[in-house]
């Protein structure tokens, strides 16, 4: 269980080197992406300008406040508190975002499925989990929103967040066919008997 | 007692940005426990960033959480209580709304087809709000409940048939729980509707799942299930946000109605570990905020 202090764009190398249960420190630039902008990314032809290649995106949909644009504040947005989102229904995204923008890491909470995982495995990706509900915790990780495109979407833009100390997150689907919640649900499942059992039914 | 609408305003708008704040106590004692019995050291490490979480959420005025839910409001209007009732419905809407401006948090409520957010949390029927009866004299109690996506959208009704007996009702549960894994933001409070239509059915799990930690199911026969269901659940390790452990759920509510002789109906609604709500009693004294 090795610890990976990482800062976007990243090397192939460097994601194929994160193993289920490692755990990952992030630095530098975070992009949020959320149930909207996936859909007008890649169901309705829309296009961001942020190049995305090597980046990690964070299953998210932030509190923000509208204030002047200024240096520490450079797209008019001040954060209020950023948390994380379940992953699972974004699951059908994971493909795109690695083939047609080139995404290394994602995100989320809960857990992402097969689909995903395969492309972990296929392109070099991994899935960070990270405590869904401890958005002012994570809050404090964010420095800056930097930049936002697709605003129309808002809360469900596309933000470009400056991080720092992001994490501990978890590595908990990996490039190698490693997956936390495949795990937990094939042995939660093994358990199902039990639990009926101490409830007299038969199962 | 007269209700001064203005006031249910404030106070509508108040509950809302105090609940996206403050964590009821009795949710913060039940992780204390979670944590103290979980024998997994990973879902021990996730417990308690969950309390780190509250204690940064109080200290930095932030909120818990990023999800400002579907907001709710549940009425109870007491005996001897003179208040114009379309009045306070419009008055809880207007709150509502000015809270989302006001505290300049993030609106979660979109049309159901055009997904146009008027970013206010509001729209058609929402907020929701629910009124009933009490026999308290001369007390309006406003609860208000932000409730979370991520929770909510694992929600499940089967009209079981007679034939299937309790057994059926106990193993949905289980199921439901396996079903939805770490996508509830577990450790959750399962909420358990039996018996009713179909409809007060799903409103029963809402109701146990949103009520206090602690707090029983009035029917000892709902009781009973819910000792059992807890200690079930608790055993399939799922584990806090989905990744293993003992503390699957802080607890299971159950709340039950009488049903037709040929329906056996069973709804599962389930509450995240920042399970918010926040209240308001309004009596001839003033108005006190808690939980």
């Amino acid at each position: 269980m090795a610890h990976h202090e990482l800062s976007a764009p990243l090397s192939d190398a460097q994601v194929r080197a994160l193993r289920v249960n490692d755990t990952v420190t992030l630095h530098g630039t975070l992009y949020g992406i959320r149930d909207a902008t996936q859909i007008h990314m890649f169901d309705r032809g829309r296009k961001t300008r942020f190049e995305l290649s090597g980046h990690a995106v964070i299953h998210t949909a932030p509190n923000v406040k509208k204030v002047a644009k200024s240096a520490a504040c450079p797209a008019g947005y001040e954060p209020s508190c950023i948390g994380t989102t379940t992953s699972d229904r974004m699951e059908r995204f994971t493909l795109p975002l690695m083939t047609q923008y080139g995404v290394r890491l994602v995100i989320g909470k809960g857990g992402l499925r097969d689909e995903s995982l395969n492309a972990f495995k296929e392109l070099g990706g991994a899935y960070l989990a990270i405590i869904g509900g401890a958005a002012a915790l994570e809050t404090t990780w964010v420095e800056a929103i930097e930049d936002v495109d697709l605003d129309d979407l808002h809360p469900e833009s596309l933000w470009k967040f400056r991080v720092r100390g992001f994490g501990p997150l978890v590595v908990a689907m990996d490039s190698h066919g490693g997956s936390l919640y495949a795990q937990v649900k094939s042995d939660s499942r093994g358990r199902r008997a039990k639990a009926l059992a101490s409830l007299g039914v038969k199962s | 007692m007269k209700v001064d609408l203005q006031q249910v305003e404030e106070a509508a708008k108040e509950l809302y940005i105090r609940a996206l704040k403050l964590l009821p106590p009795d949710v913060k004692q039940g992780l204390d426990r979670l944590v103290a019995g979980e024998s997994d050291a990973g879902a021990k490490r996730v417990l308690g960033t969950m309390l780190k979480n509250i204690t940064v959420a109080e200290d930095t005025q932030t909120l818990l959480c990023q999800d400002t839910g579907i907001p709710i409001y549940n009425v109870r209007i007491g005996r001897g209580v003179e208040v114009d009732g379309h009045g306070l419905k419009e008055a809880i809407q207007r709150g509502c709304a000015r809270s989302t401006r006001e505290y300049s948090f993030r609106s979660s409520i979109v049309h159901p087809t055009t997904r146009v957010n008027e970013q206010n949390s509001s729209g058609r029927g929402v907020p929701i709000v629910h009124f009933e009866f009490s026999n308290e004299d001369k007390t309006l109690e406003m609860e208000m409940i932000p409730k979370g996506s991520g929770s909510e959208n694992n929600s499940w009704l089967k009209m079981a048939i007679p034939a299937e007996g309790v057994d059926a009702i106990k193993t949905f549960v289980i199921d439901c729980v396996l079903e939805a894994g770490g996508k509830t933001c577990p450790p959750t409070i399962v909420g358990v509707g039996v018996g009713g239509t179909s409809d007060l059915c799903v409103h029963l799990a809402k109701q146990a799942a949103t009520r206090a930690l602690g707090s029983r199911c009035e029917d000892p026969e709902g009781a009973k299930l819910e000792e059992a269901l807890t200690r079930a659940v608790n055993m399939l390790g799922v584990g806090p946000q989905g990744l293993g452990g003992d503390s699957t759920a802080f607890a299971v509510h159950v709340e039950t109605a009488a049903t037709h002789i040929t329906m056996n109906p069973v709804a599962v609604n389930m509450q995240c570990h920042s399970a918010r709500r926040a209240r308001a009693t309004f009596r001839p004294s003033g108005i006190e905020y808690g939980y």
